[in-house]
């Protein structure tokens, strides 16, 4: 860690320079007797949400297990996630089916699995990713409805947004994302005093008042440009809740220790070892977004889809080590291309570790929270599409179980989106368009 | 394409219908979703009569641009702005006419807005911009915000605001002032309502009857305004922009030309050039650029940063200053360095700051725009060289012609490892895929082209051998076989398809619509352009005062079912 997040410094209270000191054992009163809920409020611990992207896939034959169901084996490349094995389901054989839509190399199958619809432009999104519905569902408290990183620091990098052209853009370094979360609007939820920033009310009229000009314009405008206005409109509703939580007294949380200084400035670049730190200063700054409640959604990708990942001294990326490295024959796999492989799922488990290691009451934020891992395509040398893979941390406040190995038999990927959505509380009964169209919602899964 | 634009034509009529029962608002079936509501707010009519028919986002460049014309440059624009996506093989000029803003967005766009706001009325230099002095420092003054307001307005928003917008932001400063008890606290939160608006994100453009064609649209003067100051300035209309808008020289064809040809002898025309050749050329791809810094010792911050602004400089000092011939571009000696750069072109450069003139001797490959290290660099992997990106790249960039995708079941084993002492060149590594007939039929349009390149590394310095094998730099194009970089260079000049392309992406970058929707307009504007001898001042220009250029095209959308039935 780069900087210190301790406790202590960090309850001594940032805002506006009024120092505010709270003591910890207090904290622990709020919470009833089993801990799931704020004896102050009756509020339930929130559920959260969130998804981690990493590009090229696995090979396949040493990562997914052989058999179904629980304490499935640990193939070599799974095997760093030894420690969360409980807290992780795997998911493999569920296809992504294009109806004739061209496989478009490292991009058909992100937007796929988040969107349950084929690609056909090689551009955006073809409908909006479940990610957002969700965030629709249980993001409308929190300051932002979901948070968005990329690690290998490209904006671009992302499979989140509603649809067409437009994706979410990615936070690209930790300082950035540290300043959007902690920065001015931040209300400590642990500080014992609040008092609203007058300026933020008034901008709060004044966004309202930009409101108003929408009737005006949409009555002039075509199809195409209203959809855009709409798209404007509803960033400018979330900006104005954002506001009115941020003008409403915060309730206290246990778990919410806010970080003390902001993370170092780093220049994005692909070398593996700056991914890897950059992904683990965002993902410290992630799980104190979730614990302190600024946002109950998440989009962290590691890498992008053809993944320009690189190891110092090596004269190709990862995207083209898949392809051009040849397969040791003794081996049976290609090394190099498999080395970043392995980072990835280091890095993986640091970021289930980061969220396991936050208690809230008698659970973790781990358990509180859902995350779909996944990469956009299975084996990348070949492109397939089909069992590309993906697993599933945490049990959403108990509401799924974990630790298992689902085998999707060939039926479509539509399903875990489906799923996702549902028990996030998204109320749907099916999902996905053609082929993907699915209402089979994956009952293995649902506790 | 006969029947391709018989359809357009078609659809623009019923569109035009369409907007008619619109601007009227009172046909009892209009659809539900054009209707203006009852108890409409006064801010309804802020544009009367305006058809809005296309809304382009700003880009970064074009924000940062506007900010230091209208602010001064000294005003920080701190941040980042959400990237606009660019459709494969389009100007993100025509991704700007479909981009939305998604709410972290937003975020960062009024996040930027309240630091401009809080700069331009802090105490330093709100003098230059509030006129008047505020009854009291303390309260609202309506009179006095609305000397600050309704200027900064007609800037932000490229055309006058309206009474009622003037007097909706001259009440958002009222209502500031008062909780915040401070006149210009007020001001600045106005102010960063006006750039948080879509008026002043969006470039909005928006039509009226055209009196040449009785029954078609065309844009109207304040649009024009806007249209002629971003196509060859990039920066929102100035004061004899907006003064022309008024008093309707913009519609007037001999007017309309008199200051096209004005802008394109400003200074400032160069700051157009240079936006449009970053949109064309993908300069978006340097902000990813990585070179292994084993492999490529010289590769280092202040060479990225120099790469795309060599380039630039090339271009527009053939361009621009020397009025050169677009198509000599890819064969120029002339170009400029950087300290830092002469060490990747092995070259001495006197001073070390700075950059200073350069030319090739004659004969020197390294000549024209692909011979510049940043081109060479950025179509290369992070640690060799490319000739298929190579190749594709002046395929798709220069000449516009797409070139498919790999297939997606590939098998690219037979592409060694360049470690292979078997197959120590590109050249030969690549035979693989001229051999291969899945392989072959892309590769032979790219990989002549690129192969020609290849006495360039990945990072675009200069070589003899790879791996201790002698490199051929004999490439082909279309059938015609060259030598070397100015071989490429001088089959490109002679290709028609060269000036064609860029006749086609400027005319998509004035317009914000695809090639596509543009070809049509190609064959005319390439045989004005070879008029003007392949000049950018002659075709920027011509493309400022075409009539075809504004009128107003409607293509079919996924209309709603209610919307097609009224247009039977």
């Amino acid at each position: 860690m780069a900087f210190d997040l301790s406790r202590r410094t960090a309850l001594r209270g940032m805002m506006n320079g009024a120092a505010v000191a709270v003591g910890v054992p207090l904290l622990d009163a709020f919470l009833d007797g089993n801990g799931t809920a704020l004896a102050a409020t009756g509020a339930q611990v929130p559920v959260r949400f969130g998804t981690w992207f990493w590009g090229l896939g696995v090979n396949p034959s040493r990562w997914f297990p052989d058999t179904a169901g629980a304490n499935y084996e640990l193939k070599p490349e799974l095997a760093p996630i030894k420690d969360y094995q409980a807290k992780i389901s795997v998911l493999g054989n569920f296809n992504v089916i294009l109806d004739g839509a061209p496989n478009l190399p490292h991009v058909s199958g992100g937007p796929a699995i988040r969107t349950g619809r084929a690609l056909t432009a090689e551009r955006g999104l073809p409908g909006e990713s479940f990610d957002v519905t969700i965030g629709d569902q249980i993001g409308t408290r929190t300051r932002f409805r979901s948070l968005d990183a990329s690690a290998i620091g490209d904006p671009r990098n992302s499979l989140s947004g509603r649809g067409g052209g437009n994706l979410n853009p990615s936070e690209t370094s930790a300082a950035a994302l540290y300043t959007r979360i902690f920065g001015p609007g931040f209300k400590d939820p642990n500080s014992a005093t609040f008092t609203p920033d007058p300026q933020v009310m008034a901008r709060r009229s004044v966004l309202s008042g930009v409101t108003e000009q929408r009737q005006a314009l949409e009555a002039a405008v075509g199809a195409a440009d209203k959809q855009k206005l709409d798209q404007y409109f509803t960033s400018l509703r979330q900006l104005e809740k954002r506001l009115d939580v941020e003008l409403t007294k915060p309730e206290p949380l246990q778990a919410c220790v806010v970080p003390g200084a902001k993370p170092p400035e780093m220049n994005a670049s692909g070398d593996i070892e700056a991914v890897m730190k950059n992904h683990e200063m965002m993902a410290d700054m992630m799980v104190m977004a979730l614990a302190c409640d600024q946002t109950r959604v998440f989009n962290m990708m590691f890498n992008n889809g053809a993944s320009a990942l690189t190891r110092i001294g090596s004269t190709i990326t990862h995207h083209q080590l898949t392809h051009e490295e040849v397969l040791d024959n003794r081996l049976g796999y290609q090394p190099n291309a498999t080395y970043f492989l392995t980072r990835i799922m280091d890095a993986w488990v640091y970021f289930i570790a980061a969220l396991d290691k936050v208690q809230e009451g008698d659970r973790t934020l781990l358990d509180n929270t859902l995350i779909l891992a996944h990469s956009e395509t299975e084996f990348a040398k070949f492109h397939t599409i089909d069992n590309i893979p993906m697993m599933l941390a945490g049990r959403a406040g108990g509401r799924v179980k974990s630790g298992i190995y689902v085998d999707g038999a060939g039926t479509p990927v539509s399903r875990v989106g489906l799923t996702l959505q549902q028990v996030m509380g998204v109320s749907i009964d099916k999902w996905g368009s053609k082929s993907m169209e699915t209402n089979k919602t994956i009952g293995e899964l649902i506790a | 394409m006969m029947m391709n634009s018989m359809k357009r034509m078609t659809w623009g009529a019923a569109a035009v219908a369409l907007s008619v029962v619109v601007s009227g608002c009172a046909a009892s079936d209009a659809p539900k979703t054009a209707v203006v509501e009852q108890g409409e707010p006064a801010l309804t009519r802020a544009m009367p009569g305006a058809q809005i028919v296309a809304m382009r986002r700003l880009t970064e460049a074009q924000y940062r641009n506007i900010i230091a014309d209208v602010f001064g440059p000294d005003v920080v624009v701190a941040g980042r702005i959400e990237p606009i996506v660019r459709p494969v093989h389009e100007m993100i000029a025509s991704g700007a006419a479909e981009a939305s803003i998604s709410p972290a967005g937003l975020d960062q766009f009024d996040a930027m807005a309240r630091n401009i706001a809080a700069q331009v009325f802090g105490e330093q230099r709100r003098a230059q911009f509030v006129p008047c002095v505020p009854r009291d420092e303390k309260l609202a003054d309506p009179a006095c915000a609305a000397k600050v307001l309704t200027p900064l307005g007609r800037y932000l928003f490229r055309r006058p605001m309206s009474p009622a917008e003037q007097a909706f932001f001259v009440k958002l400063a009222g209502d500031g002032a008062g909780p915040t008890g401070s006149f210009h606290k007020g001001l600045e939160l106005a102010l960063a309502a006006m750039l948080t608006s879509p008026r002043f994100l969006y470039v909005i453009e928006s039509a009226e009857p055209d009196p040449a064609r009785p029954g078609e649209l065309r844009l109207d003067a304040w649009s024009r305004a806007a249209r002629l100051s971003f196509l060859l300035w990039n920066t929102t209309p100035g004061e004899t922009l907006l003064t022309a808008a008024e008093s309707g020289k913009l519609t007037d064809q001999a007017q309309l030309r008199t200051l096209a040809e004005a802008m394109v002898a400003s200074p400032r025309f160069e700051q157009g050039v240079r936006a449009f050749f970053a949109d064309m050329l993908l300069f978006e791809k340097f902000d990813e650029l990585s070179k292994d810094p084993v492999i490529y010792p010289y590769f280092n911050q202040d060479v990225v940063q120099a790469l795309p602004e060599q380039m630039l400089r090339t271009i527009t000092d053939h361009l621009v200053a020397r009025n050169g011939d677009y198509r000599d571009l890819f064969t120029t000696q002339r170009t400029f360095m950087t300290r830092s750069l002469g060490g990747l072109y092995q070259v001495p450069v006197a001073r070390s700051a700075g950059w200073v003139p350069y030319e090739f001797a004659p004969g020197d490959d390294r000549a024209g725009l692909l011979g510049q290290a940043g081109f060479l660099a950025l179509y290369s992997h992070s640690g060799r060289s490319s000739p298929t990106l190579r190749g594709r790249a002046v395929r798709e960039l220069l000449m516009c012609e797409p070139v498919p995708n790999p297939p997606g079941n590939v098998n690219f084993t037979a592409v060694q490892e360049t470690g292979n002492k078997a197959k120590p060149t590109a050249r030969i590594r690549l035979l693989a895929h001229a051999t291969d007939p899945s392989c072959s039929g892309c590769h032979k349009i790219t990989d002549p082209i690129g192969l020609s390149l290849e006495r360039f590394d990945g990072l675009g310095m200069a070589r003899k051998t790879e791996n201790a094998a002698l490199i051929d730099a004999s490439g082909e194009m279309d059938g015609k076989p060259f030598q070397g970089a100015i071989g490429l260079g001088k089959t490109m000049a002679a290709s028609p398809s060269t000036t064609q392309c860029l006749s086609m992406r400027a005319l998509s970058y004035a317009t914000g619509r695809s090639g596509e929707d543009v070809e049509e307009l190609v064959p005319a504007l390439d045989r004005k352009f070879a008029a003007g001898g392949y000049g950018i001042r002659a075709l920027f220009t011509q493309i400022a005062t075409m009539p075809e250029a504004y009128r107003v095209v409607t293509k079919p959308l996924a209309a709603p079912a209610h919307v097609s039935m009224l247009t039977q």
